[in-house]
């Protein structure tokens, strides 16, 4: 295999549980590099919880998660497997960009401030250099002019941006995002979107759980359905969102696409 | 509705006298007047009272108010609270964050500690500070079991200082953990998730996103204890430290004017508590950057705004 084929971010078999609650079952999945998964599926089919596997959010029962061919919260160790120290999961978060539904801004710190924190404090990167990538990542998202307002000040859409920016002041190699739009007042859905297509353009490599099933035809090389903590169906856009096989897919995405869509 | 239902029509046409509500005679108030005149009576009976009763000395008050010892005793309380209280923060940030610890055994001794030092009065522990030379005369550094390095003497080490710093100190470091651990819990559990997504360290995380949020939550129940231990700090007059209390119950001892003595360390208290009300309030103005649409005050824009009408006095005249 050659490194081009290598994929950025690989799942094996992962298995995850809350008690007696099985909320994945084995999910296989690989996202190489450069490449945008959208992950669609019914709500507790598992799929935030798998995104928060990936940057080990969640620890993980079975199987294994490698993003840039390093285990994630995990070592191979004298022939076996030793779990990391929260200083070494850290370091290998670093890497990974995450955006919430619900934003998480640190409402303490103003715009700027947001952005800047990791960077600076856990990269110890120079400030003025943060600073400066800092704003133009504001005015990539189209928002230079909010560096000094504090998160309560502005929109839920404005707020996403500025967590995009702050995610990507770290240059991840990875960005995740947990349904990005669906805390947001349908007007503002779209500025996020763009947001994100835009990153999608740049080449970013994405993981992306979201119910815009236009955003996934647009923009997702690959679409992955996930139901009840498996993947059931995985391929393009057109594969997927217009030909599903599976008929759990099918009833999925009739929701969503009542009427004139080619069902099969 | 389309024009043509005149029905309805008719009635939403009807001209309607312009009101403006700007001009709106006030509601009156008049048990508001009433109450206003009952207080006004009883407020200036008790200055009467004030004024006009002997006994309590107004002149010998003033005679001690700016004595020295009395500033002396003072300053031994004001001390005594910011050591004890800086004690009992330190502590308490300390304990709170063992009790949301993952380690069991961490938990279980903040645990311990806090059901101690809250469970046993102030007073009695200041007492047992004090007289912890009857319990083991000598304290050493050494191996456990094995031979000791360095040794002293319990009498010369515990000062009635620094018992009333470990009395009060420790009780504090007790109450201040759990009133900490009640405003670190009040941080959305997102904050965290963010913190670490973006791969700070857990003690970056409490220090840099959750403590600072958690300050709005802290800082009013722990102006109350600050408040708190300055008056408890007159419990040390047991153990022959002269704060404030017991230097004026050494005067009024020898003098036995009890009435005034007291008064002057009532109105030295009071003095102190609203000096330290007013710190709160611009420490929790600080604190609560962010956290409404407002314009963000922080503690230098509101110096800034205090000082702004001396500017122009301050203009060199050319």
């Amino acid at each position: 295999m050659t490194a081009a084929d290598q994929p950025l971010m690989s799942a094996r078999g992962v298995r995850k549980h809350f008690g007696p609650l099985e909320v994945l079952k084995g999910v296989d999945l690989d996202v190489h590099p450069g490449e945008v998964v959208v992950i669609l599926g019914p709500s507790g089919s598992g799929k935030s919880t798998f995104l928060r596997c990936v940057n080990h959010l969640e620890r993980i029962d079975g199987g294994s998660v490698t993003v840039d061919g390093e285990l994630v919260g995990y070592e191979r160790r004298g022939g076996r497997i030793h779990r990391l120290s929260e200083r070494r999961i850290a370091r290998t978060r670093r890497q990974i960009g995450m955006v919430f539904q619900h934003f998480n801004l640190f409402p303490h710190l103003t715009v700027l401030g947001n952005i800047v924190e990791a960077p600076a404090g856990v990269l110890r990167e120079p400030k003025a250099e943060v600073v400066k990538r800092a704003r133009a990542l504001l005015d990539k998202v189209g928002l230079a002019d909010k560096a000094d307002a504090f998160p309560r000040q502005l929109s839920g859409g404005q707020q996403q941006r500025v967590a995009i920016a702050r995610a990507l002041a770290m240059r991840p190699k990875l960005m995740l995002f947990d349904e990005p739009t669906s805390a947001l007042d349908p007007e503002l859905v779209g500025e996020v979107l763009a947001t994100m297509r835009d990153l999608a353009a740049d080449g970013l490599t994405m993981i992306v759980v979201t119910h815009e099933i236009s955003f996934a035809r647009e923009v997702a090389d690959r679409v992955i359905f996930m139901d009840a903590g498996t993947v059931v169906e995985s391929g393009t856009p057109a594969e997927v969102l217009d030909r599903p096989a599976n008929p759990r897919t099918r009833a999925f995405l009739s929701r969503f696409l009542p009427t004139g869509e080619p069902a099969a | 509705m389309a024009p043509n239902a005149p029905a309805v029509d008719d009635r939403v046409a009807r001209p309607v006298e312009p009101v403006d509500v700007a001009h709106a005679v006030p509601e009156r108030h008049p048990l508001r007047w009433v109450a206003t005149v009952v207080v006004a009576v009883l407020a200036a009976q008790l200055i009467h009272m004030l004024v006009t009763n002997p006994n309590f000395e107004w002149d010998v008050v003033f005679q001690y108010f700016n004595t020295e010892s009395v500033g002396r005793g003072l300053l031994t309380t004001l001390k005594l609270t910011v050591i004890a209280m800086a004690v009992g923060i330190v502590l308490g940030v300390l304990l709170a964050v063992c009790r949301l610890s993952s380690n069991w055994l961490v938990r279980l001794l903040a645990a311990v500690y806090i059901w101690f030092f809250r469970g046993v009065p102030a007073l009695v522990q200041l007492i047992f500070w004090f007289n912890l030379s009857a319990l083991m005369p000598r304290v050493s550094i050494g191996i456990p079991f094995g031979p000791e390095f360095m040794q002293w003497e319990t009498n010369a080490l515990i000062t009635p200082l620094l018992a009333a710093i470990l009395g009060l100190g420790l009780n504090e470091g007790a109450y201040m953990a759990e009133i900490v651990r009640g405003g670190l819990m009040s941080v959305d559990q997102g904050q965290t998730e963010a913190a670490q997504a973006l791969g700070m360290s857990r003690t970056r995380t409490l220090f840099r996103v959750v403590l600072p949020q958690a300050m709005r939550f802290i800082v009013p129940p722990t102006g109350s204890q600050v408040i708190n231990m300055l008056k408890a700090t007159s419990l040390v007059s047991v153990i022959a430290l002269s704060d404030l209390l017991y230097t004026v119950q050494a005067i009024y001892n020898r003098t036995f004017q009890t009435i005034p003595l007291l008064l002057v360390a009532c109105i030295w208290y009071l003095v102190i508590t609203s000096i330290l009300y007013v710190g709160q309030s611009f420490i929790e103005r600080h604190y609560a950057r962010g956290s409404n649409r407002n314009t963000p005050t922080r503690f230098r824009d509101v110096l800034k705004i205090r000082r702004k009408p001396v500017l122009p006095t301050v203009e060199v005249p050319s």
